[in-house]
């Protein structure tokens, strides 16, 4: 059995449930300076507080998991995007701590309201800019990176990080509309609407953009047969689109949602048909990468049902604090 | 890779990670505590126990979340400041920190939320098992981090592969590793003493201010208790720890001990100034043939000085000799205090001796000091090697330039000064206040903090 393949598909899944949970959750530090007031921003809170850590943990577990199973990739990608790394890991720091210090003080809450919208907006950035980095090729030689500090700097990852901004906000947005009490949810709908079409646009440049300059990539879409396999992917990609904006307009905040999710989706399966085997695009393979097959199979054994296991009560701690918020909840 | 890179790569490595383990090391015990509290409550229906967790729940949450922040970005710094050392050690050690991650973090993380926020919606059984659930999260935390630690200090069970990967040849050896059963438990109960002295300062601050507040009685008493009881343990683990040390890192033991020459008999030395280069201890205070006791368990037993090691291999001395003797030092003082206990209990007076409530408060945070000691005495002392006799840590830094290592570390010390510093003090802030502000249901009559003549004081139950 190709046990390095597995864990290839598994981290992929970490990675993308992180990026739908924590998406929402950062997407929320991002919107933070649309509520008006004081109030609002407490609710905004204290509908991700319970579930943040958790959210957070699935960054963690993609991290530990390359570290575990593709340890080459991990020494590789971990110095090449050195700096947005480091930048990301500040961010979250600091909206992490803001969750309990912005309750602990009266004078001092502007500080932590603010950091946690930096906090949020730049761990999202920095995401974004390490997918483009990553998208864009890194250079190695031997078992290490050999490309210079500044590579993951460049138009097209700014764009990326731009991108990832507004689909993060998009995410917050639904899940506000879903949390907040009706009357302050009514309000966005329209703000959903608003970074939903920017997200729209910033797909449409980078699946453009891509292709024009990555010759690998742009061989595998415009190579028949294969175009027929891959343009499913831009045709799911515009139903959801579609069906995302219908929701919002007929003011269906679950269905948005999980519309909004299924274009993430759809985003990922793009990122990996077009990067697939690399795991270090384009230089290293996740076979070539991959740990040997006595330590795949040892955390395989454990993964297997733990991570089920892991999913559902994570499951049962969303569905604990179900339904709308009330202004009067939380324990502070 | 040049020295400079090296040594900012290891000081902020320090840097987070010493940073990173105040944290568990008060969360460790502080959930435990927590789970203890709401038992009695579910058990005795006593109020003041369900009024002491709500009131100790605060100061988890807060000291929680900066556990949370501050593991996260360490999960990353192996990549980032060690890659060519997680290359290497990846197959072996990255499964362990796999089942850290799928055993302890996302059980700790799934049931915060009920336990912070979850009381009205679950009800008291569910609650109680959420709190149960976070506290064994911690230890399954601490039980695999400390497997990663103590296999890089004693590496068992593994084989190395054509590239230079450790690779598993033994997982049950790998995990059970020649000390990670003493550094499990040395570790364990220094959380639990930790988290004891900061409750006991807690409590003997609010006996100051009101003797005969209720609830500020009963946490001094259970906390002492604790250090009574635990100390004398913790001191027979460290031991334990000591000569397990011997055997398999007997150069670290040499500093640790400041023994440049090996000696028949040799002497227990107290003090000193160590001097490297000398090769020799200045002003050195001793007892006679005692470290041979302690080591050898024989007064004339053979105790190798760093002398018996390449020089290429020792660790620097006076780091390691320092470090241990303020967690030792600090480990005695604890037992001072429990015995002392035991005789105000005997006395009927451990709640009216302000003199030993300072005490007590003095002591609030001795135990971060000797955790951070005991660490700095381990990570220093098998130095300079990552993985103890097999990878150097020279050998081990990622092909980072100097000035992107110097402007993180920057940001590092400058974000963690502000974030931390706030929240330590939102935690003094928190332990300020008197927990009978909850004791609103136990007594009606009573406003939340008014202002009562002294002949019936707020504190007062009857
Ligand atoms: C409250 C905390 C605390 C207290 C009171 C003590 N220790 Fe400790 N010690 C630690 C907290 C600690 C620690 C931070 O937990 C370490 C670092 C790694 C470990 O497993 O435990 C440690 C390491 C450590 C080591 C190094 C082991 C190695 O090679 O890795 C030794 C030999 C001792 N201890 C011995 C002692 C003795 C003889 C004590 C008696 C007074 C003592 N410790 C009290
Ligand atoms: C259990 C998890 C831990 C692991 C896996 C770990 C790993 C490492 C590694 C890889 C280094 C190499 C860098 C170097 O030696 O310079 C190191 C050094 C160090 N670690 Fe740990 N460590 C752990 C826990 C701790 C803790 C909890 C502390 C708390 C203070 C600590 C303090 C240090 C210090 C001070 C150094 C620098 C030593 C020196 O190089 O002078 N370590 N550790
Ligand atoms: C260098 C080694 C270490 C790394 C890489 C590391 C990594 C992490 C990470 C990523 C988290 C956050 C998990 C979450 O999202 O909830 C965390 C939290 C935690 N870590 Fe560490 N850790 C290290 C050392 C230690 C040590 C030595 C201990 C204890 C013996 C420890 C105990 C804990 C505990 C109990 C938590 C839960 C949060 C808290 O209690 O504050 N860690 N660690």
């Amino acid at each position: 059995m190709d046990y390095a393949l597995i864990w290839y598909g598994l981290i992929g899944l970490a990675v993308l449930i992180y990026v739908v949970l924590d998406g929402f959750d950062l997407g929320i530090g991002i919107l933070f300076p649309k509520a008006t007031e004081e109030s609002e921003r407490d609710l905004m809170m204290n509908s991700i507080a319970p579930v943040w850590d958790g959210n957070e943990t699935w960054l963690v577990l993609g991290g530990g998991g390359l570290f575990a199973v593709f340890p080459l990739a991990y020494s590789i990608v971990m110095p090449a995007l050195y700096a947005p790394l480091m930048i990301m890991l500040l961010g979250l720091v600091l909206r992490g701590v803001s969750f309990e210090y912005r309750f602990r003080t009266k004078r001092g809450k502007f500080i932590w309201d603010t950091s946690f919208f930096v906090g949020s907006l730049a761990a999202a950035a920095m995401q974004g800019i390490m997918l483009g980095a990553m998208l864009q090729g890194i250079e190695i030689e031997g078992r290490s990176y050999a490309g210079g500090w500044f590579d993951w700097l460049t138009p097209f990852t700014l764009f990326c990080g731009f991108a990832t901004i507004c689909a993060y906000a998009l995410l917050g947005a639904c899940w506000l509309v879903i949390k907040l009490p009706n009357e302050l949810a009514e309000r966005y709908y329209g703000v959903a609407k608003r970074w939903g079409l920017a997200l729209v646009f910033c797909i449409v440049i980078v699946s453009a953009w891509l292709p024009l300059s990555q010759q690998i990539v742009s061989q595998r879409w415009f190579n028949l047969p294969n175009s027929i396999l891959y343009f499913t992917v831009p045709v799911m990609a515009v139903i959801c689109i579609w069906q995302l904006f219908k929701s919002l307009n007929n003011h269906r905040a679950v269905r948005a949602y999980l519309f909004a999710i299924g274009l993430f989706l759809v985003s990922a399966i793009g990122f990996s048909v077009s990067t697939f085997p690399y795991i270090v695009p384009f230089a290293v393979t996740y076979s070539d990468a991959a740990a040997p097959d006595s330590s795949l199979k040892f955390l395989l054994a454990g993964t297997a049902f733990l991570l089920p296991m892991v999913i559902a009560y994570s499951a049962y701690a969303y569905w604990v604090f179900r339904g709308k918020l009330k202004h009067e909840e939380g324990y502070h | 890779m040049d020295t400079l890179a090296l040594d900012l790569a290891r000081f902020q490595f320090a840097f987070t990670v010493a940073f990173h383990i105040i944290f568990p090391s008060f969360t460790i015990g502080l959930a435990s505590y927590l789970a203890v509290l709401e038992g009695l409550w579910l058990k005795t229906n006593n109020e003041k126990y369900i009024q002491l967790y709500k009131y100790w729940l605060k100061i988890f949450a807060v000291s929680f979340g900066m556990g949370v922040v501050s593991g996260i970005v360490l999960s990353y710094q192996f990549g980032t400041n060690w890659s060519v050392f997680s290359d290497k050690t990846g197959p072996i050690l990255g499964p362990l920190m796999g089942y850290e991650i799928l055993t302890a973090f996302f059980l700790e993380a799934g049931f915060l939320g009920v336990m912070l926020f979850g009381m009205q919606r679950v009800g008291k059984k569910l609650h109680f098992a959420s709190t149960c659930v976070v506290a064994f999260g911690t230890f399954l935390s601490a039980f695999w981090i400390l497997s990663v630690n103590s296999w890089m200090q004693t590496p068992a069970g593994y084989a190395i592969n054509e590239v230079g990967q450790f690779i598993p040849d033994d997982w049950f050896a790998i995990i059970f590793n020649p000390s990670f059963p003493y550094r499990l438990v040395h570790m364990l109960l220094a959380s639990y003493l930790t988290t004891a002295l900061v409750v006991s300062a807690v409590g003997a601050y609010h006996l100051i201010k009101a003797p005969h507040n209720p609830l500020a009685k009963t946490m001094f008493s259970m906390a002492l208790w604790m250090i009574t009881i635990v100390t004398p343990i913790q001191i027979i683990a460290g031991d334990l720890h000591g000569l397990n040390t011997l055997q398999y890192q007997p150069a670290k033991v040499a500093a640790m001990e400041g023994h440049y020459q090996s000696h028949d008999g040799a002497p227990l030395i107290l003090f000193g100034i160590p001097d490297d280069q000398a090769k020799e201890m200045r002003y050195q205070v001793a007892i006679p043939k005692l470290g041979s006791l302690i080591l050898t368990h024989d007064l004339n037993g053979r105790v190798e000085g760093l002398d018996a090691f390449p020089e290429s291999d020792h660790p620097p001395v006076s780091i390691v000799f320092w470090s241990f003797r303020v967690m030792v030092g600090i480990g005695f003082a604890m037992l001072m205090i429990g015995l002392f206990s035991l005789w105000l209990r005997k006395k009927g007076r451990l709640y009216d001796m302000p003199l030993f409530h300072r005490v007590c408060i003095v002591f609030g945070p001795a135990g971060f000091v000797a955790v951070l000691s005991g660490w700095i005495t381990t990570e220093v002392g098998r130095q300079p090697f990552t993985v103890y006799g097999l990878l150097r840590t020279v050998d081990s830094a990622s092909p980072i330039d100097a000035l992107a290592i110097s402007f993180s570390l920057a940001a590092f010390v400058v974000v963690y000064l502000c974030v931390f510093g706030a929240g330590f003090f939102y935690l003094i802030r928190l332990m300020r206040k008197s927990p009978t502000r909850y004791e609103k249901s136990l007594d009606p009559r009573l406003a939340d903090g008014a202002q009562v003549p002294p002949a019936s004081h707020p504190n007062r139950l009857t």
